[in-house]
């Protein structure tokens, strides 16, 4: 197994992508279901009589699968320590059934933490893009991140 | 269920509560955010979280899914009266999204959202862009999330 990323590993600049992710029918129902069960997200009628014109997936489930396509591309070979939020999220185009998503991904800024002297934060920014790389959804956050060498200087 | 003209800024609703158990933390953490502090009991309890926690976005989910089950409720009324519903969502985004304390197994959170902003849609003239703000708080009365959120919520009339 090679040594999991820390905070050093990552420069403000660092670009990569991630995916692809194969969205299902099924799967877009079955989430919302579960946890946004509005008629736009479970029907493809209603979904035509919405503003989002078609059977679309919930917001929520987009951030979800994005969460798990950054996972699978370094968080989980990462020291994480979670997330203190999410600047900014934007739902720009619905999520359709059969979409292959990938990731877009962009390190803004990497700073140490003064209260936690064992942990760095890293400010990215994210596109989830279809099959046209067209974006459906950008969210800006910052994860918190162990680190190799604890308190020294960044 | 209100129309866009019958809405005011510093409006509260309360929404609504949702205790989370293991199983379900486990279960949405394999589907979407496979870290072991969500996923097993051991590895979390040697985490700085010290014990197994919801992931963000489960945190945030179940918010909706506790908003909509009331939305239906108001909407079953408004049917009955022979009113007509308006139409509201999707959403347009979200901002300053805090995940504010971890959410352990067991935790009841109890969520409440204020109407911060109001405005006209310029795309979308039959529509309002509600924004609010949302906050969940667990059952020793702190804080773990909040949220700005902004929707397409119907006008009753276009002038």
């Amino acid at each position: 197994m090679t040594e999991r990323l820390h905070f050093e590993d990552f420069k403000a600049g660092d670009v990569a992508i991630y995916g692809p992710r194969h969205v299902t029918r099924e799967e877009i129902i079955a989430f919302a279901a579960e946890f946004d069960p509005q008629p736009m997200h479970l029907d493809e009628a209603a979904g035509t009589a919405s503003l989002l014109g078609g059977l679309g997936g919930s917001g929520w489930h987009s951030c979800s699968l994005l969460m798990r396509m950054i996972c699978d591309g370094f968080i989980l070979n990462s020291t994480s320590m979670g997330s203190p939020g999410v600047e900014e999220v934007r739902w720009l185009r619905p999520l359709r059934p059969g979409v292959n998503l990938r990731v877009r991904s962009k390190v803004l800024e990497v700073r140490t933490s003064k209260s936690r002297p064992d942990m760095g934060l890293v400010r990215l920014t994210f596109e989830m893009i279809d099959d046209s790389d067209d974006v459906l959804t950008t969210m800006t956050t910052t994860l918190m991140l162990g680190r190799r060498a604890p308190g020294a200087a960044a | 269920m209100k129309y866009f003209e019958d809405i005011r800024v510093g409006d509260v609703v309360m929404t609504g509560s949702h205790t989370f158990n293991a199983e379900e933390i486990k279960s949405f953490a394999r589907r979407f955010d496979p870290q072991l502090f969500h996923m097993d009991e051991a590895a979390a309890a040697q985490s700085h979280f010290g014990a197994l926690c919801a992931s963000g976005w489960h945190t945030a989910s179940a918010w909706m899914r506790v908003m909509i089950d009331q939305q239906r409720e108001l909407q079953d009324a408004t049917i009955a009266r022979g009113e007509k519903i308006p139409m509201r969502g999707p959403a347009l985004g979200l901002r300053d999204l805090k995940w504010l304390k971890p959410v352990y197994v067991g935790d009841t959170i109890t969520y409440k959202s204020e109407v911060t902003e109001l405005r006209v849609s310029n795309s979308r003239p039959g529509f309002g862009l509600l924004t609010i703000l949302t906050t969940g708080v667990n059952q020793d009365g702190a804080a773990v999330i909040s949220f700005y959120s902004t929707t397409f919520n119907e006008r009753r009339s276009v002038p």
